[in-house]
């Protein structure tokens, strides 16, 4: 038995889920809105971005599904939940989470990375790396039986995940050749998700990416079981499982914190540049008194206030879960409340010189209002500006949750992030012999995670600008 | 004939730019000579390709773009066979080139000192005090004090950056020098001081010069020989006075036509229809036979050779072969620049809009000061007088030139009549209103009545907007219409400005410069306003589209009786359009009175000045050759 928990970032993530929901429901007539999307489905690069971008959102997703387990029922007792939030991520790698070892072992490891005090067969006592207790322990003999085993196993998980491509292969035959008469008869007995591919015609790029997905995850089922794919780290968990629950944090620090951030940099970055004169004055000398405090010290004065405040709410918070959990959205507040300035700078030069545009003028004599003016006309105009800084933050977020764990103000300890695995590297990399793997798997998920970002607003960017689409 | 080997020849120069999978040919089989001693214009409209021509000379073609084949020799040596480090010290020395916008051509944290000396050392192999002394020296001779040689490009006018720019390149003591549009950017008294100096050097140190211009005036005052570009071929080639005198060719006959002069006040001006073809287009017959007035089959059939129509006189049309001039023309021994060659009858112009009544714009006494701040507590140290004191008036279906330099006011004059900026004292009546007094939603209604178009089209439509959502903005703003009510008076507007109806799902920037202009005139007036502001608007566009635009604004003030207060520095256009003008200068205005009058007797001597300065009246050849 389980019951479903719902931490304050689940319901935000719900929330921004519901809204974006909402968006493409109001779009999905629009051709004005939708013909954009489309083309960027079109673009081989787009396509594959947002493939990878989705597959990550969705490990997100998922483990952002909360639950307690109900514990054996005691009689003559109300029932009673384990005190540990599980989440549906948690649940699909079972056998990842509870494959604990004693401590560091390398990747695809069979021993451990750490010599111990054996019994020898003979019954004296011995130096030696002792064998993992799951990380190839069903291997008869580890030096021979390692290299068939692996090749087996991972044949086949990779065919596994061509047959897996094979199925969803008829769908981009029918996109790619856009047999736009077959469509319009036949489109009213079509599921929603055919008739895009169908009509998008997505780039046959997106095919490709998805079969290196797929035979990826079919690598990592058949192998991830019986073998540390990403090896161990200090206390023997599983590097896989922790990049793959970093995830969340990494995509929750990065979303959130532009949430709160993007309020205040496109109101007040661009109202002090369309405005000028008093309203200028004032949101400059604001930026600039907040940009003169060092972020590090604010940053750690607000959490230590947190974190007072929830040990004095301990009842609102009663599991480790949502300790970590609060005080992450805490963490995503305050950078965001100081992080606005600088996109906030770049966007009131912007509006500076878009104001003295004639269209701007235009719209002045018109006697259009201010507000519609900023939403209409400038708006629109610095957007470009926006994503790219978004998106170039957004791994630098990524990058200062693992600067202020180093700090000690950074997310719980507890909670699994990037950060607090790349702030755990700094010692095993002073370790002799190097421990590495912890350090690459992070910087490997951050890596494609930052670069699909990358590539993906770019393509946003270039379909979004009403000059580029003639281009094509 | 000047011999082939002295100066600048150019053989059959095409080039080409592969964009994706498309070549383009923006040039193509040009061909060309400029000798010592002489000047010649490449004349033609934006996107004809005269620019590329100049660069592919320099060989500076941008990315992409190459010399596909021809060849040009400087003093008989092959420009294009030469390496690139010999060709670098071509470029700048003996062949040296100045470009259209003396704001960016400039080093700004460069004095100008610095900036010849650069060229004197890769040049002239001088050093130390020969340097300064020969700087000194070069902007003496272009008409600077030697004291500007310290000077910062921010410290120079822009007459004085194009100066320096052209000391710079004479460092290098060009054969020739390449002209690329030099006044353009510049006031019509400082483009007169350059254009003289440009023909005093030219003719002193015995260079050629090769003008690139879309001016017909500024050609006619300075060229020798003059090649009219069209669609990236040399259509017509000829002696300055033969062309004038007698265009062969059809393109270059339009071009005279459709120029708006005094005597042609009244009459609509010719139109030259349709577009320049696409660089890429497939053309098997004439380039210019979609748009020509004389096309007949042959034209659609056979590209027409390059033909001898007089001795010297080049014109690549069918026409000219036979040696006889087309029929169309009426053009008499003095030229038909000078003389209406368009038949009156087959265009009349608009019947005039009868109605006498109470201004439509009153302003009395208008000032715009602004405070010039200074200090650690910004207090108001002077003011700078934009506009100081000015008072004029517009009835219902006149049109009043307001002609004056840039920086003279005239634009803040516009935004302050609007309210657009705060006046600071002074009154402005539109329609018997007290503008000045309004305030919140009663000024929001007031300015359905007053509407701007602006000068620069690309600039004044939201590049984000679709053209029906631009048109709608004024009238959701300002009329209490449905939406359907709205649709209905988009397309009505659309129809009035000559656009196509399914204009309105577009984007601005796939409209030419002149369709955009269009969109931002049917913009004012969807709000149906009485008094119509133009701030310079056909000066951004070609002279065949500024008369479409001189038309279109003729018949909507004969159509709806608009009052026009047209702001502009072009003296012919103010000729063709205006029944009053008034001269601005410094804020003030210094003379107003009925166009024919002002233009032809100007009583104030900044007027006079004006009036000389305009190119087209006195060709400097004649005082050379004498």
């Amino acid at each position: 038995m389980i019951k479903p928990v719902l931490l304050w970032s689940d319901a935000l993530i719900l929330l921004l889920l519901w809204s974006v929901a909402g968006l493409v429901w109001l779009a999905r007539n629009n051709e004005t809105l939708r013909g954009p999307w489309r083309q960027l489905l079109r673009n081989p690069v787009g396509a594959s971005t947002a493939l990878i971008l989705a597959v990550y959102v969705a490990i997100g997703l998922l483990d952002s599904v909360h639950y307690v387990e109900r514990l054996p029922d005691t009689p003559g007792q109300a029932a009673r939940y384990s005190g540990e939030v599980r989440s549906g991520l948690d649940w699909a790698l079972t056998p990842l989470r509870e494959n604990v070892e004693k401590t560091y072992s390398a990747p695809f490891a069979t021993h451990l990375y750490a010599k111990e005090t054996l019994k020898g067969p003979d019954g004296g006592e011995l130096r030696d790396f002792p064998r993992l207790k799951y990380g190839g322990a069903h291997l008869a003999d580890a030096r021979q039986d390692f290299w068939p085993d692996l090749l087996t196993r991972g044949g086949l998980g990779m065919l596994a995940g061509l047959i897996a491509w094979l199925v969803f292969f008829p769908l981009f035959q029918r996109g790619s050749e856009g047999d736009l008469v077959a469509t319009a008869s036949s489109a009213k007995n079509k599921s929603p998700l055919t008739l895009l591919w169908e009509r998008g015609g997505l780039a046959p790029a997106f095919a490709w990416t998805l079969l290196a997905i797929l035979l990826l995850v079919g690598l990592l089922i058949a192998l991830a079981p019986n073998y540390h794919i990403l090896g161990t780290d200090k206390v023997g968990q599983d590097v896989l499982y922790l990049s793959l629950k970093s995830i969340r944090t990494g995509l929750l620090i990065g979303s959130l914190t532009t949430l709160v951030m993007l309020p205040f940099a496109l109101g007040l970055g661009i109202a002090a540049g369309y405005f000028g004169g008093r309203v200028d004055d004032v949101i400059q000398y604001l930026y600039t008194t907040l940009n003169s405090i060092p972020g590090v010290l604010l940053i750690a004065a607000a959490v230590l206030v947190v974190q007072v405040q929830i040990e004095a709410h301990a009842e609102l918070f009663n599991t480790a879960a949502a300790r970590s959990d609060v005080r992450l959205l805490a963490l995503c507040g305050i950078l965001g409340v100081t992080g606005w300035t600088g996109l906030a700078r770049l966007l009131r030069a912007e509006a500076l010189k878009l104001r003295e545009l004639e269209f701007v003028q235009a719209a002045r004599a018109f006697g259009v209002t201010h507000s519609r003016i900023l939403l209409r006309h400038l708006l629109p105009n610095v957007m470009h500006l926006v994503l790219i800084t978004v998106v170039l933050d957004f791994s630098g977020l990524v990058l200062a949750e693992a600067v202020l764990s180093y700090v000690g103000v950074g997310v719980d300890p507890g909670m699994i992030s990037f950060g607090n695995m790349i702030n755990g590297a700094r010692l095993e990399l002073a370790r002799e012999p190097v421990v590495w793997w912890q350090l690459a798997a992070a910087f490997l998920f951050m890596f494609v995670l930052v670069l699909a970002a990358n590539l993906f607003a770019d393509q946003v960017r270039d379909a979004l600008d009403p000059k580029s689409s003639g281009r094509k | 004939m000047k011999t082939p080997m002295k100066g600048l020849s150019v053989e059959n120069l095409s080039v080409e730019i592969s964009a994706g999978n498309r070549l383009l040919k923006p040039v193509e089989g040009v061909s060309f000579a400029i000798g010592r001693d002489e000047c010649v214009a490449l004349l033609g409209e934006s996107g004809c390709g005269k620019s590329m021509t100049a660069l592919a000379l320099m060989r500076l073609l941008p990315d992409g773009a190459r010399v596909a084949s021809g060849s040009a020799r400087l003093e008989g040596e092959e420009l294009f066979a030469l390496t690139e480090a010999a060709m670098g010290d071509v470029r700048g020395g003996r062949l040296a080139m100045i470009f259209q916008e003396p704001q960016t051509s400039l080093n700004p944290v460069m004095t100008v000192a610095e900036q010849i000396a650069e060229a004197l050392a890769a040049h002239r192999d001088l050093s130390g005090n020969a340097v300064s002394a020969e700087a000194g020296r070069l902007l003496e001779a272009v008409g600077l004090e030697r004291d500007r040689l310290a000077a910062y490009p921010f410290q120079l006018s822009g007459g004085q950056r194009q100066r320096a720019l052209i000391a710079m390149m004479l460092a290098g003591e060009p054969e020739v020098l390449i002209a690329d549009e030099p006044t353009t950017a510049l006031d019509v008294t400082v483009q007169a001081q350059i254009l003289a100096l440009l023909r005093d050097l030219q003719r002193q140190r015995g260079m050629g010069l090769l003008l690139i211009t879309h001016d017909l005036d500024v050609a006619s005052d300075m060229a020798d020989r003059v090649a009219v570009m069209y669609a990236g071929q040399i259509v017509e080639w000829a002696d300055r006075d033969s062309l004038y005198a007698t265009p062969r060719h059809p393109y270059t006959q339009k071009l005279f036509a459709v120029l708006p002069r005094l005597d042609r006040r009244g009459e609509r001006l010719d139109s030259l229809p349709g577009r320049v073809p696409p660089p890429d287009a497939v053309i098997i017959g004439c380039r210019f036979a979609e748009r020509c007035p004389a096309v007949f089959a042959r034209c659609r059939k056979e590209a027409p050779g390059f033909h001898e129509s007089a001795p010297g006189h080049f014109a690549r049309c069918h026409l000219a072969e036979a040696q006889t001039i087309p029929p169309f023309l009426k053009g008499g021994p003095g030229g038909i620049s000078t003389h209406a060659g368009v038949p009156t009858a087959a265009n009349p112009p608009p019947p005039p809009f009868e109605k006498e009544g109470s201004d439509v714009l009153a302003v009395r006494d208008l000032a715009v000061h602004f405070p010039i701040r200074k200090g650690l507590f910004r207090h108001t140290v002077d003011h700078f007088k934009a506009v100081d004191g000015v008072s004029l008036s517009i009835q219902a279906g006149e049109t009043l030139a307001l002609v004056g330099e840039s920086g003279c006011g005239k634009s803040t004059l516009a935004r302050a009549v609007l309210r657009l900026i705060e006046p600071t004292r002074g009154e402005v009546w539109v329609a018997g209103v007290a503008v000045g007094g309004l305030s919140g939603e009663v000024l929001r209604k007031k300015r359905a009545e007053m509407q701007i178009v602006f000068q620069d089209p690309f600039s004044s439509l939201n590049p984000r907007m679709r053209v029906g959502e631009i048109l709608e903005e004024g009238m959701a703003a300002l009329l209490p219409l449905t939406a359907a009510e709205r649709r209905a008076r988009i397309a009505q507007l659309l129809d009035q400005v000559g656009l196509p109806g399914d204009a309105v799902g577009r984007y601005p920037h796939e409209f030419s410069g002149g369709q955009r202009q269009r969109i931002a005139i049917a913009r004012a007036l969807a709000v149906q306003p009485k008094l119509l502001i133009l701030d310079e608007p056909t000066s951004a566009l070609d002279v065949s589209v500024q008369a479409q635009i001189l038309n279109l604004l003729a018949d909507l003030q004969a159509a709806h009786g608009l009052a026009y207060l047209f702001i502009t520095h072009n003296l012919p256009v103010v000729g063709y359009l205006a029944q009053r003008v008034a001269v601005m200068r410094a804020g003030r205005i210094v003379e107003e009175g009925p166009a024919e009058r002002l233009l032809t007797a100007p009583q104030h001597e900044y007027t006079r000045l004006l009036l000389d300065s305009a190119p087209g009246k006195h060709p400097f050849v004649g005082q050379v050759g004498a």
